[in-house]
């Protein structure tokens, strides 16, 4: 049906977002690609030359490299658990017959709308302050002595902010997946006896088990991202410190674009690691 | 066939969900709560839930001592002309690959989204260096500029979903009828998909409005929006409860009631059409 005339205007209408798209990725690659391999401190001295594959180097050798991958692997394997077990858990509650369905779908994927700037702060003041906040006052109420949750428990604490605001992420997904799935299957199951645990395990999580790699692929790539939770709660200290917070702070706070640079590098290289197993998933739904 | 439930594992189930619901809800409820409180009544041992004298005098004091509504005014802007310039770029884009698929149409579409995995952190400073380069650190133009083309990808790939619906034989059937290309986008197919195109505004302006290492790392006191104003209470303003509580209630307040109209769409956006 296409015609010489509408392809090249159709190649045309593409062109604004190819060609945006192409500067937006290939510019600032190039220049954290050529930062990296200098020595550059824009307030001690600027541009003290090419160094090779030092940076690269120093960044993994520095002594807070690998307590930020543990700390990374923490809070993205933290939440991912959390957020997949309990949203597959919620969505399959929510999918039940019951009242007032629609308000409470509504009260659980809230949190998700929240910035994350002020769930940050809201938790960390209002919640899990030693003195003053709500768990406090619960752990009181049970004559236990309140957690200083912030420094004494700063990863398990961080992990529960950002969980709190993607599960309604995964739980929608996954309750749009449950509800896909035809009921006559469970129902034949459970005309021939079998138990709700056995009808969940071979009906329902097979059948949710792309939801599920997707939920994970993508909430990976936006928790190895997450830094306003950190910025605004702890500011990388008491151990909270990520891949993503070190580099901030070697780019920003030390400016050391060099070795931030090549810590960019690193991260950009662990993105594109996931990010080609999400697309194999994405690009096979494109043929269907 | 609906099975036929009882009333009995109906009003479990109901018990059960609402809980949970309000336990998830509760964080944002005691925010909203907490911000009609005085000061003194929002850190007061035991808590008060719903008995106190409510008082509104916590937004007016946040809007007074630190210009709320500039804030308010920056992230309008911001999540607004980025989601429409966004827009107008995408549509044609996602026309075209929808209705006249070539070979690399799949690859172009899987790279568009490849660019919405860049971690930012990876290219924090050379943004940050043309934007002092340009002028542009703490302006809204830049600012706009850096959402809209996060959020790019996302645009093209949901118009994308959406325009893959509309059957391609009425787009044909204007042009038998002599229908320019421009009068066949213009008064076909956009007036068809505007269902799409709204919740994919909605969508966009949900994220646009959210988004904080940007607005963090490159505003000052000129350009910043909500999310760089909520961070400045990080401390001390942190411990006046009720006037935090005002200051985020208000922030949240207006992507909350957009985003309950979007959440269906939510799934498709966030999943660029793999989950529908």
């Amino acid at each position: 049906m296409a015609t010489q005339h509408s392809r090249s205007a159709a190649r045309l209408m593409l062109a604004p977002a190819v060609i945006l798209l192409l500067g937006w990725m290939l510019v600032p690659l190039t220049m954290t690609l050529y930062f990296s391999f200098k020595k550059y401190l824009p307030l001690r001295g600027g541009d003290l030359g090419w160094v090779g594959f030092d940076n690269y180097i120093r960044f993994v050798t520095s002594s807070a490299f690998w307590p930020s991958v543990m700390t990374t692997l923490l809070i993205v394997g933290g939440v991912l658990v959390i957020t997949v077990v309990l949203g597959v858990l919620l969505a399959i509650l929510l999918d039940q017959p019951m009242w007032g369905q629609g308000v409470v779908r509504i009260l659980v994927i809230a949190p998700f709308f929240v910035m994350p700037t002020v769930s940050a702060l809201v938790w960390k003041n209002m919640f899990m302050d030693p003195v003053n906040g709500i768990l406090a006052h619960l752990w009181k109420a049970f004559g236990a002595t309140p957690i200083e949750w912030l420094s004494q428990a700063s990863v398990p604490s961080l992990i529960m902010i950002v969980s709190w605001q993607w599960l309604p992420f995964a739980t929608l997904i996954l309750l749009t997946a449950i509800q896909s799935l035809d009921s006559s299957q469970l129902e034949a199951a459970e005309i021939d006896g079998a138990p709700p645990v056995k009808r969940f395990w071979y009906i329902t999580l097979p059948h949710l088990s792309r939801a599920i790699t997707i939920v994970i692929l993508i909430q990976s790539i936006f928790l190895l991202a997450v830094f306003a939770e950190i910025f605004v709660t702890t500011g990388g200290a008491f151990g909270t410190r990520t891949l993503t917070y070190l580099i901030f702070q070697r780019v920003l706070e030390s400016q050391n674009v060099g070795l931030g640079s090549a810590g960019g590098v690193y991260a950009i290289i662990l993105a594109n690691i996931i990010a080609i197993f999400l697309m194999r998933i994405v690009g096979k739904n494109l043929d269907a | 066939m609906a099975r036929a439930v009882t009333t009995q594992r109906k009003t479990i189930n109901t018990a059960i969900a609402w809980a949970i619901g309000l336990l998830i809800f509760f964080p944002i409820l005691w925010t909203v709560l907490t911000s009609f409180k005085t000061e003194a009544q929002a850190i007061s041992d035991p808590p008060v839930f719903l008995f106190f004298d409510w008082t509104l005098e916590n937004y007016s004091i946040v809007q007074e001592r630190s210009n709320y509504m500039r804030y308010l005014w920056n992230s309008v802007i911001i999540a607004g002309v980025s989601t429409i310039i966004g827009i107008i770029i995408a549509v044609p884009a996602a026309w075209s690959m929808a209705f006249v698929p070539s070979r690399r149409s799949k690859d172009i579409l899987l790279w568009m989204l490849s660019t919405k995995m860049l971690p930012a952190v990876g290219v924090l400073y050379p943004i940050y260096l043309l934007f002092i380069k340009m002028g542009l650190l703490d302006s809204l133009v830049g600012l706009t500029i850096v959402v809209m083309l996060i959020n790019l990808p996302i645009i093209v790939w949901m118009l994308y979903t959406y325009f893959k619906e509309i059957p391609v034989d009425i787009l044909e059937a204007a042009r038998m009828d002599g229908a320019t290309l421009r009068e066949e986008i213009l008064y076909v197919l956009t007036p068809m998909a505007i269902p799409g195109i709204a919740s994919t505004l909605l969508l966009n302006v949900i994220l646009a409005w959210n988004e904080a290492f940007w607005t963090l790392n490159l505003t000052a006191a000129k350009a910043a929006p909500l999310t760089a104003f909520i961070a400045s209470y990080s401390s001390p303003e942190g411990l006046f409860y009720a006037k935090l509580s005002a200051a985020s209630t208000m922030a949240i307040a207006p992507i909350l009631i957009l985003g309950w109209f979007s959440q269906k769409q939510l799934v498709r956006g966030l999943t660029f059409g793999a989950v529908k």
